[in-house]
């Protein structure tokens, strides 16, 4: 198998342990030959690739971005605020319009859980999902099984924490997902209010004492707190959220392994979930999760295209 | 005009009668049953062997939409969709635009059913504009032809003006109709919560904000001793708590729609708009406690909570799609496939949910055959199987989960007053 038969890429939910391996060996591939001098290949050569953000986003967006270009699309990128959007346009129509003008890759951010899966179904371009609600963000978890894979070769076994705002959080139940459907042993770790009990469909620990969790952790995703995506209060300052779940110098070299991995999907807070020291440590990949991030949507855009041969390519 | 129907299979929740009847409707009135009535020159034989011989169906919780979204359904349009489906008395809710809360409104919806089909009852708003302050005028839109109050839609959170409603509405023994909700914690949820709230990433609404509001009505009927019904009851909590009201000897009756005992949240995923509505779809767990509560009377009655959008209403992203799906065509079908054929429900035990309690709760003076009273008739063929699909919803709106289900029991004749108003 050298393709992801499939049309959308839209969770991790769906994808089989095969498909996930796939798109990291191919992953691997494309780190190898856009760290070097080669930044662009031809694979999408004649493709149009739609890029659409209903939510802010840098980071996703320019990887996403980048990505396509370094294999040859066209991209297009569709500012949501100038858009019809903001016309009263609904989405359904919003994208008919750019199917019409042969979009075929539509990569799609919306504040809206559930809305690449409603797309997907109403058109025939393929959706990637950059990310949907608090529901799914599959290429950054993609890139984060990755992330791990390249360090410790195999996730089979490993200790993983997610910690933060797991209810907001459309991050952590991608992460949970890939991390566990790669054999990992995966521990969420906040407050109550932002951990429903619910997370337990998930087969997953929950610990509210982050002392407790941390000494058995290989590796732990620090997640930001998602202000913009809550309502109310649930946790009662960020002092006290400080005070008892972020990840400090004096906790981390009180309580974590010596070879604990640093994850965090960005954009950091620091001082909130993280203070420098933990953040720019040497067990931090923070940075090298964002260089893989391009590599692993590469690879996916490929692999959707029908992953033919790279033999050559790069010559 | 004279109609015979022969040979069907008589089912009268009200008497409890499940027989062989021949009945003779004569001037509207139901003028003879018997087990066999010989036919004259004059009258119109229906054979319904074979079939179900109902009172005309009753529900008494649908939305159609007039005045202000005759887009979306009309009063006339959907009593056509009624009679098709069964039904000879609805009951509208009033969250129109504007909302029913005066007796000109009434007597407009009063007016316009009269060029339809079928019985239409109004419920008029509990408050004034629907607002939540200051309970509407009874009095007035009673007799104007009112026959119960909702501010269905919205909840009534002000406790007291629930409390005024319940105490004033003892005037005229008419029903405080519940949409049992508390809305701030509800908090803007688009499913139930629970584990599959958690898996798609939508908000969810605790099953506590039905029932918390439940707890609130009932009490506040045991205070005032007025006449409380809830509107569709989704959560297998609320039936535990309106059992022990009822054990308590408070007056409160209530109801679910044919949604809530067929389909869970698992449906969110695959129908995602389609299947969203408030009170939510809930869990398995709550799926069969509603259908315990139907069975051991708990649950008074089945309403569809027919609620029409239009499609580019619903082809939205959820969150932004709005609540509710059509009922009245799905109903039959729903009760007879899920509680007669799969629950092992007697006819009488289903179908008094459609016609003798509606009728006792909303003092409709309907549900039954009986000599002499008005001849409100329903014939269906309960074991021929239907395809819901687009051509055999004839509702303006098509939002409902349901289509392209294959489902039991099709409604072959409906006379409502006498007249036939619907032959398949």
């Amino acid at each position: 198998m050298n393709e992801l038969k499939r049309k959308d890429l839209l969770d991790i939910q769906s994808l089989d342990v095969e498909e996930i391996k796939l798109i990291c060996e191919s992953a691997q591939y494309f780190k190898d030959l856009f760290t070097r001098t080669i930044k662009t290949v031809p694979i999408l050569r004649g493709k149009t690739v739609l890029s659409l953000f209903y939510e802010p986003s840098t980071r996703t967006r320019v990887s996403f971005e980048l990505a396509a270009k370094q294999l040859s699309a066209n991209l297009i990128n569709v500012s949501v605020a100038t858009s019809s959007v903001v016309k009263g346009e609904s989405l359904i129509d919003t994208v008919h319009t750019f199917e019409a003008m042969k979009a075929d890759y539509i990569v799609m951010r919306h504040g809206v859980s559930m809305s690449p899966h409603f797309l997907s179904k109403n058109i025939e371009a393929s959706v990637i999902n950059a990310g949907d609600g608090y529901h799914a963000h599959p290429t950054q978890a993609l890139l984060d099984a990755y992330t791990l894979l390249e360090k410790r070769g195999s996730l089979e076994g490993m200790h993983i924490g997610i910690v933060g705002d797991i209810k907001h959080s459309r991050v952590a139940r991608s992460d949970i997902e890939v991390f566990k459907k790669l054999g990992a042993k995966v521990s969420l770790c906040g407050p109550p209010t932002l951990i429903p009990d619910d997370f337990s469909v998930y087969d997953v620990d929950i610990y509210y004492d982050f002392d407790e969790l941390l000494p058995r952790l290989d590796a732990v995703q620090m997640l930001r707190i998602q202000r913009e995506r809550q309502k109310g209060s649930h946790f009662p300052s960020i002092r006290e959220y400080h005070r008892l779940f972020s990840l400090t110098r004096e906790r981390m070299k009180k309580q974590c392994k010596s070879d604990i991995i640093i994850m965090h999907p960005g954009p950091i807070n620091r001082g909130v979930e993280i203070d420098d020291y933990v953040a720019d440590c040497e067990n931090s990949v923070i940075l090298e999760q964002v260089t893989n991030g391009v590599a692993v949507r590469m690879s996916i855009f490929y692999l959707l295209a029908g992953g033919a041969s790279l033999e050559g390519i790069d010559d | 005009m004279k109609i015979l129907i022969k040979n069907g299979r008589m089912i009268d929740p009200a008497s409890g009668t499940d027989d062989r009847k021949d009945i003779l409707v004569e001037n509207g009135i139901i003028s003879t049953i018997a087990s066999e009535i010989p036919p004259s020159a004059d009258v119109e034989v229906i054979d319904a062997a074979g079939s179900l011989v109902l009172p005309g169906l009753i529900d008494i919780h649908v939305h159609f939409r007039e005045p202000g979204r005759e887009d979306k359904e009309t009063i006339l349009g959907g009593s056509i969709v009624a009679a098709k489906s069964g039904f000879t008395s609805v009951c509208t809710m009033p969250n129109t635009s504007p909302v029913i809360d005066n007796q000109a409104l009434v007597r407009f919806i009063k007016l316009e059913a009269e060029r339809g089909p079928i019985n239409v009852f109004p419920i008029a708003t509990i408050s004034k504009g629907a607002k939540g302050e200051e309970i509407s005028e009874m009095g007035e839109l009673v007799q104007g032809g009112a026959v119960g109050f909702s501010d269905d839609g919205l909840p009534v959170m002000s406790s007291v003006l629930m409390r005024r409603a319940l105490e004033y509405g003892r005037l005229f023994d008419v029903p405080m109709i519940s949409h049992a909700e508390d809305s701030v914690l509800s908090d803007d949820g688009i499913m139930n919560e629970g584990k599959k709230s958690i898996l798609l990433g939508l908000k969810g609404i605790p099953r506590e904000a039905e029932e918390i509001m439940i707890y609130r009505d009932i009490v506040l009927a045991r205070l005032t001793k007025g006449k409380l019904h809830i509107a569709h009851v989704s959560s297998g909590g609320s039936v535990d708590i309106i059992a022990q009201a009822k054990n308590a000897g408070i007056h409160v009756t209530c109801e679910t729609a044919p949604h809530y005992f067929s389909l869970t949240d698992d449906a969110v995923e695959e129908h995602l708009s389609m299947a969203k509505m408030n009170p939510p779809l809930r869990t398995e767990e709550d799926r069969l406690k509603i259908i315990e509560g139907l069975k051991n009377g708990t649950i008074d009655v089945i309403a569809t909570d027919h609620a029409p959008h239009l499609e580019y209403d619903k082809m939205q992203e959820i969150e932004y799609a709005p609540f509710g799906i059509i009922g009245l065509e799905t109903a039959v079908p729903l009760i007879i496939t899920e509680l007669v054929r799969n629950n092992g429900f007697s006819y009488i035990e289903a179908f008094a949910k459609v016609t003798s309690n509606p009728s006792r709760i909303m003092k409709l003076d309907r549900g039954e055959i009986k000599e002499g009273k008005p001849a409100d008739i329903t014939i269906i063929n309960p074991d021929e199987k239907i395809l819901i699909d687009n051509s055999f919803l004839i509702s303006k709106c098509k939002n409902t989960p349901f289509i392209g289900k294959e489902l039991y029991g099709k409604v072959l004749c409906t006379i409502c007053k006498g007249k036939i108003v619907y032959t398949a």
